[in-house]
Formats: C-alpha cells, structure tokens, sequence
C-alpha cells in the first residue's frame, strides 16, 4: 500500500502504484480541493506541489511521489491565509472557482522562487492553467498584490533580525 | 420576441407560479424566524407536480437563526456569477442586516424555490437579478416589518411609535428610549407574528435608490473565500458512503449510435471492475453509451478502456460541417422554409424600388461549452426516493430526466444542488443524470459518474452550426429600407420539449424557436424587415444542441453588426454614425433605442474612437447590441482596436466595453461578468472551433479546442452605466458585441471582411487579396 507524504502526513492509500496521484488525494483521501479538468496536464485545475515544484496531479503516478512531499490546496497554508489566498479574497478572484485551487498553487510555486515577478514571468508561468471564467486579469493582479505583500513581509523580517 | 417565457409545470396545470397566488409567511419556531412564500393552502398543483413531497414550512428564501444569522436559500445555479451572494444582497438591502451575518445555501429542486417570474427553478437567460429584485426586495422588507413590529412589542412601545423605530446592519433601536435589540434578541423573543397577504406583499413601499444602503456597494461575495481554500464543494466533490465510481464510454458519434454488443473480458480483468451498464435512454438524451462501473475513478477509467463495444453507427454516421452547412444553404433558399419572428412592412417590394442591393452571408461553428469541471452526477436510491448530487442550470427539467432515466414519477427525484464548475448553458442539460441513476440502479449502490474531457467535449450539447444570409436594401440617401435576415441553425430549446420556451411565429403559422433567432428583432428603425427561423433538421438530429453562453444573440448580432458596418462602409458612411442614425427612437424602439446609442457613445468616447489617425495596420470597429432579448436587453456597445499583420495574424489591442444595466447591485461583480463575458466572445471569435467529421466531434481535450488562456488576454476596458432603470443581466449580453467589433475593426485596418466565425488569420489573408 503506497505512503503519501501530505502536507506534512504520511498516509496510506489503498491504490496501485501506477495509479495517478489526482484520484488518489480526491477519492482515498478525501481531499477534493484538487481537481479534476482535463486527465491529459492541459488544463492545470489538478496542479499540486511535489517537493515544492508545481506539477500536474493527473499526470503523475503514486510511483513518482513515493517519499516525496505533496503539498494541495488545504495544506498550502494552515488558515486559508498563504498571501495568494488573501490576495484571491481581496481582488475578488473567482468566479465558479473550480480552476482556482490549480491557479494559487500554480502561482504559489512562482512565487516561492521569485518574490518580484514581472508581468511576462507571470504569463509564461500561469499560462498553461485554463480558466473557463476567464478571471485572468484578477489573477494577475493577485499575483502581483501578494507578491509585494511577500516582499514587505520579508523585508520586515530582515529588519527584525537586523535590529 | 419572447416577452417572456413563463413555463407551466405540466399540462393539466397550465397556469405559472405566480406571486399572487401565494402568501408571505413569518412563522416563529424555537429554531427561529422563518420568511418566504408559500403555496397558498388548498392551491396544490402546481407547486407540488414534480418533486417530492415536502412540508410547507415557510422557509423559502431566508430564514434567521436565534444567533442573528440570516441564511439565504438561493433557487438559482450558481455557477460564478455569484448569484446566491446577490440575492443575498438584495433582501439584505431591504432586512436591514449586517452583511456579516448574510449566509448562502443552494435550494433542492422543490417547487417552492421556483423563480418567482419564469414558474421554474432554471438559470440561464441573464435574467436572475432582473426578474428576482422586486421578489427579493419584498422579502426582505417583509422580514424588517415583522422584526419591527415584534420589536416593538418587546420593547412595550405604543403601536404608533413604531415609525420611531431605526433598523441598521442586524439592530433595531429606538433613540427615544436608548432601547435596542439585536434581530438574534427579536427572533429568541419568540413574540414575531406577523403575516403578509399578496396584496399586503405587493403594497410594500420598497426603498428608493436614494435610500440604498446596500445595493451599488461592492460587499465581499460571500462565495469566494471557500474558492480559495480548497472547502467549496461542486458535483464532483460529493462523497456518499458505500460509493462505487461510473465512466461513460461514448460511440464514435454525436447522436444517434445503438450498442450492438460489449465485450468485457478484458475489462474483467481490471481489479475492482464491476459492471458493464448499457444504458436504456427513454428520455432520448443520450445514445449509444455505456458506462464501466469500478471500485474507483482510475479503475473505472481502466475498465472502461477496456471494453470492446461493437456499434451501429447510425443515421448520422456520413456527416460532417460541410454537409450542415450544405443543408442550412440549401433550406435558406427555399422561399417557404421557416417560420417568421419578424415581419415588419413589405420587404419585397421596397427591395422593388431599392436604388441598391447588398447580400452577405454569414457562419458560425460548432462551439463547445468545456466549462473547466467535467460534467457528472451522483445517483442514490434512498427507500423510493432518487436522490441525485449534481451542479445543475434547470433542476426542474433535470429532475424529470433523471426520474425518466429511473423509470419513476418525478416527485420521487431530489435534486441536490452544489456550486457549479462552470456553467455557460451546458448544465442547462441534464444527460448526466441518465448513466448515474442507470449505472446506480444496476449495481444497487450510489454511483458517481464522472465524464473524461473528451467524454464531456465529444457529447456537449454545443452552441449549433449557424448560416445566416442578410439582404439589404438602400434607398438614394443609402438609407436602409429593406432588411431580409435568414437565420438557419438547429433549435436548441426545442430539443427540451416545453413548448412554453417556443414562440408563435408572427404570422401564427407555427411555434419558433426563438432562442435561435433573439437579436435580430433589433431596436434600428428599418421600415421593411423580415427575419425568418429557419431549423436545420440534419443539424438539429446530428448535432443536439444547446444555449451556450449569450446564445443567439451570439450570432445574430455578428450578421447584424457586421452587415450594418459593410452597407455603411458601402454607401461612405462612418459606421458609427450610420447606426446613430439608425437609433432613432421611432414607434416600439422608443426608449431602448437611445439606450443603445447613449451606450454606443460611451464606448466611442472611452475607445477615442475617430479621434486621431491609426498607424497603418490598426483599426478600430465598433459593434452594438440589445442582447439577449428585447423585453430584457442590457444596452451594450464595444470598441474593438486591432492591428492585422500582412500575414492575416489579428492581434487584439484592446476590447472597450461599455453597458447600460440600469441598477448596479454589485458594481464589482458587474465588471467581472462583464468582462469575463467580453473575453468569451474573444474566445469564440478567434480561438474555439469544433468540427464535425463522420457525425463525431473531432475535438477531444483542450490542445484541439482552445480557448483563451492568459497569454492571450487583451487590454479590456469596462464602463457600466448605472441610469437608474430597472437592473439588468450581465452574464452574457457582452459576449455578443465582441465579434462584430472584431470584424468590423480588422476591415477597417486592412480592408479585409471576413464574414465566418471564428477568424482566422488565413481567412483575414485570403479576404486581404480580395480587397
């Protein structure tokens, strides 16, 4: 029986190993947050994190996250409060929402790399996470606003440790 | 025109929910205070004809707990549009409670939840806010007066002092006395009694604008913070214990496929494979499926992989779009085809006396919904009752399909509404229902059934195949005199069977579909004009078709819109002001046709529309519309700005929207559906074709259709204009306005007219070389 590490659990599933990752969470454990919108990694609705880089659940077997740890939706923060998911509530992001959980995590993964993005580096990293509402331009601007908010909490933090 | 729709609940039963026939309840029970109407006792009928039984307890739209919490049930689908949050919003305006303790739940499909105007519980049409405000406002108010006058008993003031007393985010107080009391204190009271007659109801002063406090606010929707969490829940999420999972598996084409046989022996050999289930579809909305039945998903998948289905392909098997559009060419140019939804003055003799005559055709194709959550269904047979877990548009026709699909009366079907992933028109439809209620059936357990992407893009109900040919006839001054639009397509709301949707032709010689046609009765003044709905049978059986976002209004207008700008660019008219002229206001345009034009120039005005020279290449063309039908039109207008590269490649500079919806309740909102719906019609102008090919839809997933994605996204400029009318729709009217804005500004950039939807940059190069 294949042990997932999940935001921070080991859990076991009772699936076969070549079986893929987005039914795994959805269905075994419940978790269905991540979802489910094209089977084929074109859509972007079931990105999750592996190891802190954003893939598509759909398309990765339980074989390929053996010992590796998976962050979803529900673990990406501990109260809904990651500075994207208050950028999301403040811009008025979704509309039937179902994308959403693929495009923070997506973006999640952007900006734990590059806290100061410009607006082609958030294209060409969001591009391939459809969204039927077209809520693309909100996106973008709650990329933006939570990335700044990133940066001020950062430095803050920085001054703290200077001081 | 259909002004409007109203839909019986069955045929002995003709007559529509209506307001009058019921009674505002305030009931007081230890669980709190509960508002809403209800069917007048003794009036059993028409609310109880399709869904199970249940008790009348007065709890329609909103109910407040003992805690204060106003929670609001909503009869409509939510499915982005924040529907729930609005009426939330409007009766909130009204109550006179604190958005803070405003709550959303989605509604069963009981009868008693039904829209108050249409007698149903559907959503499409961009008619929620429109014909629920005054509904809602009443409700709302009802509630104030009836915690107001418990209030003041509580507060053992006079009965005259009433008027003294001041309501404000969930707290009456009397200033006089320093009294007050929280809605929570009122409701634990237990002292509200009041109730209202309909003609009580009615008499209601309801706020004026002035007085709002509420509506025009851009409050937090109430949706959105479990949207970003992973917590809101859609179709698909629903779990039920002892669940087994359903993939469909679909013939080669559209409609019309009968299994010959199934072969499971391989399928048998996927672990946790249950059943093969052929479905038996008397409701005729699917054909030829078959669903694999496993332990979970991704063994139903493999199973479903598996099997080896022998099919007799059909009567559709040989088509292709080209034969559809054959057909709609060769039905366009009979003279007795169709039926007539306009037929204003003597066309053929004014195009007789006509100093010149223009004639275009236009098309559009078949378009897929896709909304980003597959389509699916969970089916439970609980005792007798069918329950049914599904985001569904139309859960009072759907409930009737699934009870269809069960083989039960449909007061036996419960209809479990959740958040939608996506609408747009295709949960409109209710073909899931059949395989989890036959799959759930078969196996005697729940069972989820959950489309693959191709599943659910090679079996949408899609926006039809349309031909359209205008002919146009001009007097000496290139005034526009004479107007013949043919309109040919499938007929998507007659495939549902309510001949309530249909429309008597204006000649009365038959009942049209007006929801192919709605558009084209537009508020120009054109003395002679003839608008024929023509159903394109081939399509209509090869194709079944449905309303998918803007509907008609989607292709009317890009005939409409574009042939205006050619007769205007052929008679040496700026286009703009060719259909200023046209707006004139005269006889049954009065009042809707200077909407427009005042909308038109506010567009013009944002865009700088013919302000300065454009660098060579660019162009901008403007387009307007009255979508989505006369009797509930939002004025819309855009401005579209595109360069055209010398290889036809288009690039959309910038879309400039502007749209008159009369009350703004959530200015906010307004802008995202607007422009949500802006980039919708981009989409299917230039990114989203299906095609079909030996009766199948060749585009299976997203790398074949595709629509907009972000690295696409122009600059979008929205400017809603808020006159104080009455509220309007805006889900989809300016999904309608882009294309012809498209069209019309590439001609202006490079002389090309492209007439077929979407525009490719081939097309744009080939009508280059033409001009």
């Amino acid at each position: 029986m294949p042990v997932l590490n999940i935001n921070g659990r080991n859990m076991s599933v009772e699936a076969a190993n070549d079986s893929p990752l987005l039914w795994a969470i959805r269905e075994q454990l419940q978790m269905t947050g991540t979802k489910f919108g094209c089977g084929a990694g074109l859509c972007g609705a079931c990105t999750v994190h592996v190891n802190g880089e954003a893939v598509r659940s759909c398309q990765t077997s339980l074989s390929d996250v053996a010992g590796k740890k998976i962050t979803t939706i529900e673990g990406l923060s501990a109260k809904g409060d990651h500075p994207l998911q208050k950028a999301w509530i403040a811009e008025q992001v979704p509309q039937c929402g179902y994308c959403q959980s693929g495009q923070i995590m997506q973006a999640a993964s952007l900006l734990a790399k590059n806290s100061n993005p410009t607006r082609d580096e958030v294209v060409a990293h969001m591009d391939g996470n459809l969204c039927r509402c077209m809520t693309y331009s909100r996106i973008q601007k709650a990329i933006m606003r939570a990335a700044s908010e990133m940066r001020t909490a950062s430095n803050a933090a920085t001054e703290r440790r200077a001081t | 025109m259909n002004t409007h729709v109203k839909i019986s609940r069955n045929k002995l039963e003709r007559e529509p929910a209506d307001l009058s026939r019921r009674s505002f309840l305030v009931g007081t029970a230890a669980a709190g205070l509960a508002l809403g109407y209800s069917a007048v006792p003794g009036m059993i009928g028409a609310d109880q004809a399709l869904a199970a039984p249940s008790s009348f307890d007065a709890s329609v739209w909103y109910s407040i707990a003992p805690d204060g919490i106003v929670t609001v049930t909503c009869g409509k689908a939510d499915m982005g549009q924040h529907i729930a949050s609005t009426m939330a919003q409007i009766i909130c305006e009204e109550l006179g409670a604190n958005w803070k303790d405003m709550r959303v739940q989605l509604a069963s499909n009981d009868p008693k939840y039904n829209d108050p105007v249409l007698g149903a519980q559907i959503t499409g049409g961009s008619w929620s806010t429109m014909m629920n405000f005054d509904a809602m406002s009443r409700a709302g108010a009802a509630g104030r007066m009836a915690l107001i006058d418990a209030a003041a008993s509580a507060m053992a003031l006079p009965p005259f002092f009433k008027d003294e007393l001041i309501v404000r985010e969930s707290v009456i107080t009397h200033p006089k006395s320093k009294k007050s009391m929280s809605f929570a204190d009122i409701v634990k009271s237990g002292k509200i009694t009041r109730t209202f007659t309909p003609d009580e109801l009615k008499a209601i002063k309801l706020k004026t604008p002035d007085q709002y406090g509420m509506i025009g606010v851009s409050v937090p929707q109430l949706d959105i913070p479990s949207k970003t969490n992973g917590t809101a829940k859609y179709g698909i999420d629903v779990m039920l214990p002892g669940m087994l999972y359903g993939k469909i598996v679909t013939p080669p084409v559209r409609f019309g496929a009968t299994v010959k046989s199934v072969d499971d022996s391989e399928a048998k050999k996927v672990p946790g494979f249950i059943k093969a289930v052929i479905l038996d579809d008397k409701t005729a909305t699917t054909s030829g499926w078959v669903v694999a039945v496993a332990n979970t998903y991704a063994n139903a998948r493999k199973a479903a992989d598996a099997l080896k289905i022998s099919y007799d392909n059909g009567p559709n098997a040989r088509l292709s779009s080209q034969s559809l559009l054959d057909e709609a060419k060769r039905l366009q140019a009979l003279d007795d085809s169709g039926l007539f939804f306009v037929k204003d003055g003597d066309t053929a003799s004014a195009f007789g006396a006509a100093a010149k005559v223009m004639e275009a055709e236009y098309t559009t194709s078949i378009n897929i919904h896709a909304p980003m959550e597959p389509m699916n269904a969970t089916a439970e047979l609980k005792g007798d009752i069918w329950h049914l877990y599904s985001g569904n548009q139309f859960a009072t026709r759907s409930g009737a399909i699934a009870a269809g699909a069960a083989g039960v009366d449909p007061k036996y079907v419960v209809m479990h509404q959740s958040w939608l992933g996506g609408g747009f028109g295709r949960r409109l439809d209710a073909d899931m229902m059949v395989p989890a209620v036959q799959a759930a059936k078969a196996v005697g357990k729940p069972v989820k059934v959950i489309y693959s992407r191709e599943n659910d893009m090679t079996m949408d109900f899609s926006r039809p195949l349309t031909f359209q040919k205008i002919k146009a006839g001009l007097d000496n001054d290139g005034k526009l005199i004479a107007l013949n639009h043919d309109v040919v397509s499938a007929w998507p709301t007659q495939r549902w069977g309510i001949p309530d949707f249909l429309s008597p032709s204006v000649d009365k010689k038959g009942a049209l579909d007006a929801f192919t046609v709605n558009g084209a009765d537009f508020f120009y003044s054109v003395p002679n004009h003839n608008v024929r709905a023509i159903r394109n049978e081939m399509a209509h059986n090869a194709t079944p078709s449905g309303q998918l976002r803007s509907v008609a209004p989607g292709w009317t207008f890009w005939a409409v819109e574009s042939m205006v700008d050619e007769i205007a660019h052929a008679v040496g008219k700026d286009p703009a002001l060719y259909r200023i002229a046209m707006l004139d206001g005269k006889g049954a345009n009065d009042g809707g046709a200077q909407r427009l034009r005042n909308t038109l120039l506010a567009a013009m005005g944002m865009a700088g529309y013919g302000t300065k020279p454009l660098p060579k290449g660019e162009g901008m063309g403007v387009a307007c519309v009255s979508s989505q039908e006369r009797a509930t039109a939002s004025w819309t207008a855009c401005v579209a700005h595109v360069a055209v590269a010398p290889s036809g490649e288009v690039k959309v500079k910038k879309l400039t929207v502007a749209t008159d919806v009369g009350t703004q309740v959530h200015p906010d909102n307004i802008r995202a559906q607007v422009e949500g719906a802006a980039l919708w019609g981009l989409s299917l102008a230039m990114y989203e074709k299906a095609t079909l090919k030996d009766g199948g839809i060749e585009q299976t997933n997203f790398d074949s259709y595709t629509p907009l994605r972000m690295s696409q996204l122009p600059d979008v400029a929205v400017n809603v204009i808020a006159n104080g009318e009455k509220p309007t729709g805006v889900g989809e009217p300016a999904v309608t306005v882009i294309a012809p804005a498209l069209g019309n500004a590439i001609f202006n950039a490079c002389g090309a007219r492209v007439r077929a939807l979407p525009i490719t940059a081939e097309a744009v190069k080939a009508a280059m070389n033409k001009a």
